[in-house]
Formats: structure tokens, C-alpha cells, sequence
């Protein structure tokens, strides 16, 4: 059997999305869990319930408002245009942003109960070693966390394959620019081309298994900490 | 001297605010004596940096570290210090090599690599190397602990009760290590514990805190000599004396140490001829006679001069400070005895020691 080109890219695309995604979230969720750890500042119930809120929202209502922000009237929208770069909407760009905005959570909790799990005493020893305190988030505090940076990774991967709600928002579902997996299976279904849904959706299935399967060892191996 | 090493500061706290003006000597062992909540970690977490205090003078080895009217204030990690925590603190990402090897490659000296061995060599760790934190006794972790401090050449050494966390056996076990380096280096060191076990074997200088202030500083035979004030160290007020092992008797299983101002036969516990030790003679063991005593079962009595009188806890008794040569021995009397004796600041009398603790 011979898979057909738009799956193919689907599956492509969602690999793509889903690697971009989990790298870059890596990058900003790690100063995030970070400050979020430690901070004394009032702002921190705000901030945490603000990352927090892609897990109980409706991915519908974070695509549609990401839609309108991206929009041709909105103000991410109007930033892009006055910049030359045309609109993010039912673009790849927009639909990494959107990603990264809605496995935000999975990325940073993970990553802040590792760094709250070791305490500050590890950082106090580093400073008393003469490490600074970048030396010091680098050499130990993110060695310590290595349990929770594997999970925020794997989760923030396995997440964005399966989105589904936001992709639909934001991206719309257009062949070879932003339609993946998830997408992929509900355009079958509505095709009523239930062999090739099948086929998508058992994978994605498997997928998800072998995931979740790969934490738990993981989680037995030693590795600390999961949401 | 004195000069060389100062603290100035306010820490205000949750119950109380903190203030400690201390000169302190530039070398030896600084006790930081206190019960728990009297902020004596809080003063080494100053001095570290790890706490920052306020209107704070702290400069350590002629060197400022921090001095807030002019606006000097230098981070933990360029403070040249080593730091013994309380409680286990290896990295437990690396083995003991790793550990020990973590501060020389970011702030050893030239010599690093031969002060790592020594300190390796002193606290007896080298067959440890290639092990894990979580495969070493708590003992053994806090000698690890203090020679990665040691392997830093640090101006000044900070033990915040290194033993606090360990069982008694295993206190036994590190104690001796202390005492090497406090015989053996010439780093100062401030040491802060609540137990006065190890403030009698190891301290030189003694801070006595209480509620955020500085009760009592000094050398320590003097503070512990103290008696208008006086520091009750474990069970009961008393004198610490420096003596050596002089003579063994192995007919009576008694050793005689000597000090200048006598000697007192304590129970011989196997100690070496010539070998320094430190003795403790609690004020409630010694009582005193006019003449000198014969014919009693106390063995040991020492030629004084009563120097001071002061109130005790009790109406009816007295602490008296006595002076024997150089040394100074407290004693506890009734004031009836000491109206009967006729004794006032002055009097020349026999002290009789009914009982000695060997501390080292």
C-alpha cells in the first residue's frame, strides 16, 4: 500500500511543528519554571495562572483569540503587516506560535516542580564553589532537573502532535502549509474516507501509547517529577 | 589583628532583629554558641552571602566583602570562603570526585591540585573517590563536604553544625577530623553549634548569642570563666583548662595533667605521654578548704586565690571565680560557707576537684 502524498505531508508537518515547538518552548519555559520557582514577587500567582491557562481553556477560544490577534485587525496582526511580513494567520509561523502558547503548561510544570523539588541548597553550595549564578543554573540546577526537562520535552512533543482545536483555528487545515495529523483524520472523516482515518488515527494512537509508556519507564528509571 | 577580621550588621528577622558588631581573631576556631532561634546561622549566612544583611561592615582578612555605606557588596562566589553545610550538600549529580573537583576548576588556585590532595589526605576520603553522594555514610559525606571547602584555599572556613545531622557514632567519627584541621591549618574558621561538646574540644574563641545579640565574645576559657554574667555550656557553669599528659600510672589506671597552676589525675583513658588536652571542671565539683586538705578521698586539690564572688542562681549560694596561676577555676558554695571560711576577693584557699572530663 502506497501512501498518499497529502498524508505524507501531514505527517511531515506535524513532525516539523511538533520539534520546532518543543524546542522552543524548551528555551522559553526554562527562565519561566525558573522564575516561577523562586520568585518572592506578587506577580507570581498571576504569571503561573496566566501559563496555566491553555490547560482548561477550550482550545477553540485560544485559536479564536489568536485568530483575531493575527488577524488583519488585530494588534499581532498589525505588527506583522507595518513589519512587511504579511499575516500569521493560517500560516506555518502562526501555527507554531499557537502551538507553543497552548502546550505551554506541559512544558512549564514539569520543569518548575523539578526546580522546586531540589531546593536552593544545591545553588548555595554552587555559589559557595565560586560558580556565579549562571555557571551555577547551568552546571547544577539544570542537571538536577534533567527528570523534569525530559518529561517537559516529551510532553510538549506529544502535545503538539495532538493538537487539534487550535491547528483548525489558526491554521485551517491547508495541504503541505498547515494541515497535520489531527487535522488530516477529521478531513478524512468528513470525506467519509474511513480506511485512511483509520489508518492516521491508529497510529496516532500507537504514537501516544509508546509516549506515555516511555514516561513511565522513565519515571521508574529514576527520573524525577511529572506533572 | 583584630582589625583583619570584623563583622557590623543588622538582619532584621521574624521574630527579632539581628545585630552583631564582633571583632574576631584572624585565626583559629571562632565558636558561635547559641540555642536554636538565637540567629547564629544567620550570621554565618551573612558572612557568606547567602543572606544579605543591612547597614552591614564585613570584611574578612583585611579584604572588604561587603560595606554598605559605601556600596561595596561582594556575590558568594567571589568571596573567598569555604562553606560546610549542615546537612548533606554534595551535588548528587556527581560523584565525589566531581564534587571536589567542581569549585578547584572555578576557583582554585595555583596550587589546587596539591591542596586537593592534602585536603583528601586530611580528612582521609581518597578511597571514596569514585563513589556516589547516596553510597556514602553521612559522616563520610560531610568529610567530603569539608574537604571540597578546604580544596579552595578559602581566606576563612564556615561550618554551619556540620555534625548537627549526624547520630552520635557518627559524630564521634568526624570530631577528630575538626580537631586535625584546627591543629593542623592556619585557616580561621567560625563554627557554629549548639552542642557544648564541641564547643569545649574546638573552640578557641567563643561568641555566645541569644536572641539576635552577641551575650558574650572572647577567648574561650575567658568567657567560659565568666561568672557575673556567666554562659552555662551544657548542664552546669565551668572552666575549660589546656593542659598536658604529663605522667601515667598504670598501677592506679590514673593520668596526671599539668597545667600551669597545678595538676589534676583524671581517669587514663589511654592518652599519650606530652599529648595536649582540654579539661572541663564543672563549678558544681569543686569545693573549697582553708588549709590544705589530707586525709579526704578527693584527689585533686590546687593551691588558689579566690578572685571574684558573684550571685548564683540561688539566694543561698555563691559562684566563685578562682585564680590558679595562669588558669581560672569556678567553683559553686553555699554563702553560709563562704561567711563560715571567712573567704572575700583575695583569700588564698585550696580548691578540691571532685570530678574532671577529659573533652579531648
Amino acid at each position: 500500500m502506497t501512501i498518499p502524498e497529502p498524508t505524507l505531508q501531514a505527517i511531515g508537518l506535524t513532525l516539523q511543528l511538533a520539534t520546532l515547538t518543543t524546542l522552543l518552548l524548551l528555551v522559553l519555559a526554562l527562565p519561566l519554571a525558573w522564575w516561577l520557582a523562586r520568585t518572592a514577587s506578587r506577580w507570581r500567582p498571576v504569571v503561573s495562572a496566566v501559563v496555566t491557562l491553555p490547560l482548561v481553556l477550550p482550545p477553540s477560544v485560544l485559536g479564536f483569540y489568536l485568530l483575531v490577534a493575527m488577524g488583519p485587525n488585530g494588534p499581532l496582526g498589525q505588527l506583522t503587516l507595518a513589519l512587511g511580513w504579511g499575516l500569521l494567520s493560517f500560516s506555518f509561523t502562526g501555527l507554531l506560535i499557537g502551538s507553543i502558547i497552548y502546550s505551554l503548561p506541559f512544558a512549564v510544570q514539569p520543569l518548575q516542580h523539578a526546580f522546586e523539588a531540589m531546593g536552593r541548597r544545591p545553588m548555595e553550595v554552587a555559589a559557595t564553589l565560586r560558580a556565579s549564578p549562571l555557571d551555577a543554573f547551568f552546571s547544577v540546577a539544570l542537571p538536577q532537573a534533567r527528570g523534569g526537562l525530559v518529561t517537559a520535552a516529551i510532553l510538549s512533543f506529544a502535545h503538539t502532535v495532538g493538537e487539534f482545536g487550535v491547528v483548525l483555528m489558526i491554521g485551517g487545515n491547508i495541504p503541505g502549509k498547515t494541515s497535520v495529523v489531527s487535522t488530516e483524520i477529521y478531513g478524512h472523516v468528513e470525506a467519509m474516507e474511513y480506511g485512511q482515518a483509520h489508518a492516521l488515527a491508529a497510529g496516532m494512537l500507537v504514537f501516544s501509547f509508546v509516549v506515555l509508556l516511555g514516561l513511565a519507564l522513565l519515571r521508574r528509571g529514576g527520573a524525577r517529577v511529572l506533572p | 589583628m583584630s582589625a583583619a577580621f570584623s563583622l557590623d550588621f543588622k538582619l532584621p528577622r521574624a521574630d527579632f532583629e539581628l545585630q552583631i558588631k564582633l571583632d574576631l581573631p584572624a585565626s583559629g576556631v571562632t565558636v558561635l554558641y547559641g540555642a536554636s532561634g538565637s540567629g547564629k546561622t544567620s550570621v554565618l549566612r551573612c558572612v557568606a552571602g547567602l543572606e544579605r544583611a543591612r547597614q552591614a561592615r564585613l570584611v574578612v582578612a583585611g579584604e572588604v566583602w561587603q560595606d554598605d555605606a559605601s556600596g561595596v557588596y561582594l556575590p558568594t562566589h567571589r568571596r573567598p570562603l569555604g562553606y560546610v553545610f549542615q546537612e548533606a550538600s554534595l551535588l548528587d549529580h556527581l560523584d565525589v570526585r566531581g564534587n571536589l573537583h567542581y569549585g578547584l576548576r572555578r576557583g582554585g588556585g595555583a596550587a589546587a591540585q596539591q591542596t586537593l590532595n592534602a585536603a583528601v589526605a586530611l580528612l582521609g576520603i581518597d578511597h571514596l573517590l569514585a563513589r556516589q553522594p547516596a553510597q556514602l555514610s553521612g559522616g563520610e559525606r560531610q568529610r567530603v563536604a569539608i574537604a571540597r571547602a578546604l580544596a579552595l584555599q578559602p581566606r576563612l572556613l564556615l561550618l554551619d553544625e556540620p555534625l548537627a545531622a549526624l547520630d552520635q557514632a557518627r559524630r564521634q567519627e568526624v570530631l577528630p577530623w575538626l580537631e586535625t584541621l584546627r591543629s593542623e591549618l592556619q585557616i580561621p574558621m567560625l563554627y557554629v553549634t549548639h552542642s557544648a561538646d564541641e564547643l569545649a574540644r574546638l573552640a578557641d574563641h567563643l561568641v555566645v548569642l541569644g536572641h539576635g545579640r552577641v551575650l558574650a565574645a572572647g577567648p574561650v576559657q575567658q568567657v567560659l570563666a565568666a561568672i557575673d554574667s556567666p554562659v552555662v555550656v551544657g548542664e552546669d557553669a565551668g572552666a575549660l583548662l589546656q593542659g598536658r599528659v604529663v605522667e601515667r600510672s598504670a598501677e592506679w589506671h590514673l593520668a596526671r595533667v599539668a597545667f600551669d597552676g597545678g595538676a589534676l589525675w583524671l581517669r587514663d583513658s589511654g592518652l599519650a605521654l606530652g599529648l595536649s588536652v582540654r579539661l572541663r571542671v564543672l563549678a558544681r565539683d569543686v569545693s573549697l578548704t582553708l588549709d590544705e586538705p589530707r586525709d579526704t578521698s578527693i584527689q585533686n586539690h590546687l593551691s588558689c586565690v579566690v578572685e571574684q564572688i558573684a550571685d548564683d542562681a540561688h539566694p543561698s549560694q555563691a559562684l566563685l571565680r578562682l585564680r590558679c596561676g595562669s588558669a581560672v577555676l569556678l567553683a559553686r558554695t553555699t554563702r553560709r560557707a563562704l561567711h563560715n571560711l571567712g573567704l572575700q576577693p583575695g583569700s588564698a584557699a585550696w580548691a578540691q576537684v571532685k570530678s574532671v572530663a577529659l573533652v579531648q
